[in-house]
């Protein structure tokens, strides 16, 4: 007997009596101020979200707040004059000195202020990891109040890997004394894209 | 309605006055008590150290000094869940039922049976609440603060009914004493520190009397209050309830 | 590993709690957490029912752990990832190193994992000429002072920053005094990103397998599991059985719970879901029994099964606040450590669930509803039945002073009255008695209520 079929035979003869799946169809969220909530939400666990009406904007800002004399990257055309397109073919390990990489993703999470991730808009799994600041452009559209929203919209996925960034990387365990930066970014910045509505560009 | 009086054995041998407040308080309400003479442990303390299976003659015991009464009131959280949860009968299994199904600690007894919305009592003191971890999670006495839901207390709505009477606020309102039965002994270390901390944040906030529907927590508490010298005492919510003074 | 000798979890916590400020810091450390878990599952009207949800899953899962086992293997290997099945800890440790000899490979990069601190991993790759570095900065700071972590969550939580301070000035060559968290951690950092950038191999444990589609999710703040799986060559995970979920919508039921329990935040910083290799990257899962089949055998304790290790039994627990979780002797420490840790070693650890007062806040902030405190009574008689009780020197000698006087001498009242002066702990007129340590006993009363009663039930009636 294999080990395999070993275990196998005991969870079978020891397994509980049959318990059906609950019903989770009631856990939902509201869509009414999605993008208030999580630009709150998203301060709250110490990242920096900004609402911009278009790429433009984003692209200001990064000039502002970024140092853009060391190596910036991103997945972007848009933002090619400001950061390098990365090629997905290169060695992971190059991209230890990037200080900024841009990315943009598929949907954010209103309620807990992650964005939601795969590795095709990663450029490379392990960018938003490595680089010293996180940068994420997500359109306002895109944000779900809570995770079961944004598990039905994921789906099955066609990825290898996909991941939530809930904002930078943290660690508490000193003391518990907080401390932005453990291993991975020191901070992460969203920028929500919401553009102006038609309305308004009507009557102004 | 008759109502049997369970006196678990540590009030009947140590806290009497507990007991005799209870029995008052209960016949104040013109309640009809009986204290069936006979009775003895409930067997909680062999079952918490893991002898559960040797408490069947105490089980007998209760219920065959209990069985015949419509409730059975004691004024100790702790006993009264034990039997609620852990007293069977191979013999006659609905009987034991039918037992565990009508014992009550004395607050519950007092809000949920008799209703009660009144009491001539009068307590010029400021007191603070220890809620038994039986009382409270098991009996539930009181809201627990692990859980999202709305808030209540058994024993403070009583408390309130008591002419000045002053309830002080805890920082740490439902955190166990650290009594735990024969854990007291067998934990003493972490027994005795856990004690110290709970009358300490009673003491802080400026507590006169540490009440409880328990009085194993009491004895406890008070072991160590008197051992630091605090002026601070225990009382039974039994005695404040019947207190005229 | 700093050797516990064979003291057991009384005398371990009189030990931690000679240092009465230590322990007051440490209470409060985690009192503070427990408080930002509680404000945490306050912001969400849902709750209770998200956790009645969780452990109904969970439930299904013990009833149904051989199917959705298969599938998830199934789909493991459509996704590219080989399977590996171990039935101890030892066998984990070898189907690891065989891995890792196979590519010639002689050091490794872990993120935290219970389960291989549960089989002594490093242990075991080390006399094997192989070199692990925990990357979790809590479980590499134990690991540098060689000591197992105490809290799953919170791996150093019992240590001081000086003291912090004094192993990096030893291990990182850091100035002598340095306590400063920020400046501790960027020097941690620095060092493990080097770590991280030469280590050709890495080990991550899992948090969630979802059976549906063959991927398992990893949650961490730091993101220390992620930098070494995408660095890596070799990426390995090893996971518990029990780690299986059916569905990747019942994610959203876990993820909601997992963080919020834990520390209070809405998620955790990181929550990466691994379904295939890299380009040129090879995976490998191990799924380890080690005794979880035996559990799921006792309809007891089966459902200490379900637990997703966030931690929250340890932050409210009382006794565990005041003894440390390095009293519990065990990898998993606190209410869910006793728990669980019978079940691997009944004899070994029959004191923990007598580590408690069961108070019953352990259930009540367990995500997934586990009776904790229930399962700790009912260990309280497998273990006296099963004769380890006197293994336990306080037990044996002071509880059964309790019960050795048998319930069948209650045949008349004032025999049994005498019975409980004779054992009730705290009658003990008897200076050796532990109680008299750190507690007086009440003040005698002259009469006990059944005698009060006896004179005075005639005008009372």
């Amino acid at each position: 007997m294999t080990t395999r079929e070993k275990i196998l035979a005991a969870v079978l003869q020891n397994q509980s009596p049959k318990n059906p799946l609950p019903d989770i169809s009631q856990f939902k969220g509201y869509k009414e101020n999605a993008v208030k909530t999580y630009m709150e939400t998203f301060d709250s666990i110490g990242g920096k979200a900004f609402l911009v009406e278009d790429m433009n904007a984003t692209k200001t800002l990064i000039r502002e707040n970024f140092d853009i004399t060391q190596r910036m990257v991103t997945t972007l055309p848009e933002l090619e004059d400001i950061a390098n397109l990365i090629s997905p073919t290169v060695d992971p390990h190059t991209f230890q000195d990037v200080e900024v990489a841009i990315i943009q993703a598929h949907l954010a999470v209103a309620e807990n202020g992650a964005v939601w991730l795969t590795e095709q808009v990663m450029g490379h799994r392990i960018l938003p990891y490595i680089c010293q600041h996180l940068a994420v452009v997500v359109e306002a559209n895109s944000i779900v109040p809570t995770l079961h929203e944004a598990y039905a919209q994921i789906g099955e996925g066609q990825y290898g890997f996909g991941g939530f960034i809930g904002g930078p990387s943290k660690t508490a365990d000193i003391e518990q004394a907080l401390v932005l930066g453990a291993h991975g970014p020191i901070t992460m910045t969203v920028f929500v894209i919401q553009p102006l509505p038609i309305s308004d560009n009507l009557t102004t | 309605m008759t109502v049997g009086l369970f006196i678990p054995c540590y009030v009947n041998q140590l806290y009497p006055q507990a007991a005799i407040a209870t029995l008052e308080l209960l016949q104040k309400l013109n309640v009809d008590v009986v204290y069936p003479s006979k009775q003895t442990c409930c067997g909680q303390p062999m079952a918490n150290s893991g002898f559960e299976h040797l408490t069947q003659k105490c089980n007998d015991l209760f219920i065959e000094n209990f069985a015949s009464f419509d409730y059975i009131v004691a004024p100790s959280a702790s006993c009264v869940l034990h039997v609620k949860d852990h007293l069977h009968a191979p013999e006659n299994e609905q009987l034991a039922v039918s037992v565990r199904s009508k014992v009550y600690e004395l607050v519950e007894f007092l809000t949920d049976i008799l209703k009660v919305e009144k009491l001539n009592a009068r307590f010029p003191h400021k007191v603070g609440i220890h809620q038994s971890c039986h009382g409270l999670r098991g009996l539930h006495l009181a809201q627990m603060s692990e859980l999202n839901a709305a808030p209540f207390s058994k024993p403070a709505h009583l408390l309130h009914m008591v002419q000045d009477l002053e309830l002080v606020s805890l920082e740490r309102p439902d955190e166990c004493c650290g009594f735990g039965g024969t854990f007291c002994i067998a934990e003493e270390a972490v027994s005795v520190k856990m004690g110290k901390d709970r009358v300490n944040d009673h003491i802080k906030n400026g507590a006169e009397y540490i009440t409880s529907p328990d009085l194993s927590c009491l004895m406890h508490m008070e072991g160590i209050l008197h051992r630091k010298r605090s002026k601070v005492k225990v009382v039974h919510i039994a005695q404040i309830l019947n207190s005229t003074r | 590993m700093k050797p516990n000798g064979t003291k057991d979890h009384a005398a371990l916590a009189e030990d931690f709690i000679k240092d009465e400020e230590r322990v007051n810091w440490h209470d409060g450390s985690l009192w503070w957490i427990r408080q930002k878990r509680d404000k945490a599952a306050k912001n969400i009207p849902e709750w209770e029912e998200l956790r009645e949800a969780a452990s109904q899953i969970k439930s299904n899962v013990i009833s149904n752990l051989h199917e959705y086992l298969l599938q998830f293997e199934a789909n493991l290997q459509k996704n590219g990832i080989t399977v590996h099945w171990a039935d101890s800890a030892q066998e984990h440790n070898e189907i690891v190193y065989s891995i890792l000899k196979a590519k010639g490979f002689t050091e490794m990069v872990k993120s935290k994992s219970m389960l291989t601190e549960e089989c002594q991993l490093n242990e075991y790759l080390a006399e094997r000429g192989i070199d692990v570095i925990n990357s979790d900065l809590g479980e590499y700071i134990q690991q540098i002072d060689n000591e197992p972590p105490s809290h799953i969550v919170l791996p150093c939580i019992h240590k001081r920053k000086e003291e912090i301070g004094e192993l990096f000035h030893e291990h990182l060559g850091t100035e002598k005094g340095l306590s400063d968290p920020t400046l501790l951690t960027r020097v941690a950092r620095k060092h493990l990103r080097n770590i991280f950038m030469t280590r050709r191999a890495a080990l991550t444990g899992v948090n969630f397998a979802v059976a549906e589609t063959g991927e398992y999710v990893v949650c961490t703040n730091e993101g220390n599991a992620d930098m070494g799986a995408h660095l890596s060559e070799v990426q390995i995970a090893s996971m518990g059985i029990e780690k299986i979920i059916p569905q990747k919508k019942h994610l959203g039921v876990f993820l909601r719970l997992l963080a919020r329990s834990a520390t209070g935040q809405p998620i955790t910083i990181y929550s990466s879901h691994f379904k295939k290799p890299r380009k040129g990257q090879e995976m490998h899962m191990i799924l380890v029994d080690a005794g979880r089949s035996r559990q799921l055998g006792r309809a007891d304790f089966r459902d200490s099964l379900k637990c997703i290790k966030c931690g929250a039994c340890m932050n409210t627990c009382p006794v565990y606040r005041k003894s440390g979780g390095l009293s519990y002797h065990n990898t998993i420490s606190g209410p869910i450590g006793a728990i669980l840790a019978p079940n691997l070693d009944m004899k070994r650890h029959a004191d923990l669930p007598f580590a408690s007062t069961l108070c019953g806040s352990c259930s009540n902030v367990c995500p997934v509803k586990i009776n904790i405190h229930d399962q700790l009574y009912k260990w309280r008689q497998e273990i006296v039945k099963e004769g380890y009780a006197a293994n336990t020197k306080a037990l044996g000698m002071k509880a059964m002073s309790w019960t050795l006087s048998s319930p069948g001498s209650y045949t008349a009242a004032g025999k049994a009255g005498r019975w409980v002066l004779k054992n009730i702990p705290i009658a003990i007129n008897n200076k050796l008695n532990p109680w008299y340590k750190g507690r007086d006993m009440p003040d005698g009363p002259k009469e006990s209520f059944s005698e009060w009663y006896e004179k005075n039930k005639d005008d009372k009636s």
